[in-house]
């Protein structure tokens, strides 16, 4: 009993240590600092257009599970799904020269791509599912991004704990040719759970980049203005990190 | 010379406050997802082959759940983890302490040597002539080295979707995301498996004159 007594003293010692130095702004600056380095790393190691795994259908979860809000029941959303995402329409805004405002029958008719990818879970959970869309790239040289923008913003219709979710990227992955506005899940429109009628897929990142719901698409020059300024809900709230590749 | 060269001494703490970290952090991630799978996918209960107990606060970093600050921790120690690993592997290649007292000899291997070892270690006499490491612990410390260690990184890599473009090859030789993950897991109790077994045995053996040995070098010899 002694022994783990001193044990349990040794551990909460060295936890407090660790708290400590996670409190003070040197000790945030260098945890900040070392998901920098990671990105850093992974852009210099991977191609920017170099692809996610795509598995065949074979390979296709029996069913795709869904985290976060998985039946939105603030504002508008349940208006909307009572009409079957008929008359719901996505923004492509901010720094922009021709603003978009499409609906889901516009984004059907555009070209799609159909890729079998693995989603990975922040948590460690990894599901694999088939979805349609077109690629955001394709919206975006549509709307005609301008010389400052520099992310891009996903507005998303849930609600979560009284925050609008939100998520953000740079335009590395934003162009990347498998980020896609996907409307389809194995060939059937997004069921609720999953993020219908939109979500995003950025196919390089954990499940919080991939944001659900979507209302808007928004080109900015910086993301201090936006939410808290971290650049997503979960950044915002919980402190995850912006470049989720890791 | 030294019994410990200042480069093993460098590495060995810092190698310490690396794993203890990453292991504690790493508590938590567990507790976000307890469930294991094998494979590319899983994420519920009938695809797992192992539910993991849920570990208490005083055995985490942080010392309560969060997800982020965890992550935080895990991403900050990996760096000095994997580059310092990278720089005793060099440094033991190049003034031949890994050929000189890690790396076995055929002889060593007949199995009554081996069981002559093991009786001597089961009646805790540790002496043995010449300061040598003796099989077991030449067994022990490159299995830590070579394969214990280094899977920690290459695992580590395997389930990070941001490398999977450049990596897609380790994530298949490992059997998948999942399973990746898996032998993460699993490597992460082997080391901690060493580690009790190692402060145990220093403990046996003398622990104020082994830990000064590895702090100040040791008597030249």
């Amino acid at each position: 009993m002694k022994r783990r007594n001193f044990l349990v003293a040794a551990g909460a010692a060295f936890v407090a240590g660790c708290n400590k130095i996670a409190d003070t702004g040197a000790g945030k600056s260098l945890l900040g600092a070392a998901e920098k380095w990671h990105e850093t790393a992974h852009r210099l190691l991977t191609n920017r257009e170099a692809l996610a795994p795509e598995y065949p259908r074979s390979a296709i979860s029996p069913y795709f599970r869904g985290n976060g809000s998985t039946d939105p029941q603030n504002g508008d959303y349940p208006r909307h799904a009572g009409e079957g995402f008929a008359n719901w329409h996505l923004e492509v805004r901010g720094l922009v020269e021709n603003p978009l405002s499409l609906s889901l029958d516009n984004i059907r008719k555009l070209p799609q791509r159909t890729q079998v990818t693995r989603h990975d879970c922040v948590e460690g959970w990894s599901a694999i599912g088939e979805w349609t869309g077109p690629q955001l790239s394709l919206l975006l040289e549509a709307a005609g991004l301008r010389e400052e923008a520099k992310f891009i913003v996903f507005r998303c219709a849930d609600n979560l704990n009284g925050q609008d979710y939100y998520e953000s990227v740079d335009l590395i992955d934003a162009y990347h040719p498998q980020t896609i506005v996907a409307h389809s899940l194995n060939g059937e429109p997004l069921p609720i759970r999953n993020g219908a009628p939109l979500r995003m897929r950025i196919e390089r990142q954990l499940g919080y980049k991939h944001a659900k719901y979507l209302t808007a698409i928004e080109a900015v020059a910086s993301l201090d203005e936006i939410g808290k300024g971290q650049g997503g809900y979960w950044e915002d709230r919980a402190g995850y990190q912006w470049y989720a590749g890791i | 010379m030294k019994r410990h060269t200042l480069s093993t001494r460098l590495w060995h703490w810092l190698n310490l406050i690396c794993v203890v970290v990453l292991f504690m952090s790493g508590l938590t991630i567990s507790n976000a997802h307890r469930r294991l799978y094998w494979g590319d996918w899983g994420f519920a209960a009938e695809q797992a082959w192992l539910t993991v107990p849920r570990f208490p606060d005083w055995t985490t970093i942080p010392g309560y759940y969060s997800l982020a600050v965890a992550r935080d921790w895990h991403i900050l120690m990996a760096w000095p983890f994997a580059l310092g690993l990278l720089f005793m592997w060099i440094v033991m290649l190049a003034n031949r302490h890994f050929k000189r007292d890690i790396a076995t000899s055929r002889k060593e291997w007949k199995a009554d040597a081996i069981r002559h070892d093991i009786v001597q270690h089961l009646k805790l006499n540790f002496d043995h002539e010449g300061g040598e490491y003796n099989f077991l612990q030449k067994l022990a410390y490159g299995l830590v080295l070579g394969v214990f260690l280094p899977m920690m990184i290459f695992t580590g890599i395997a389930i990070s979707p941001g490398l999977e473009p450049t990596f897609g090859w380790l994530v298949e030789l490992l059997g998948g995301r999942q399973s990746a993950r898996s032998l993460h897991f699993i490597f992460a109790f082997a080391i901690a498996a060493f580690f009790v077994v190692h402060v145990v045995l220093v403990i046996l053996v003398g622990p104020i004159h082994q830990i000064r040995d590895m702090i100040t070098g040791g008597r030249e010899r």
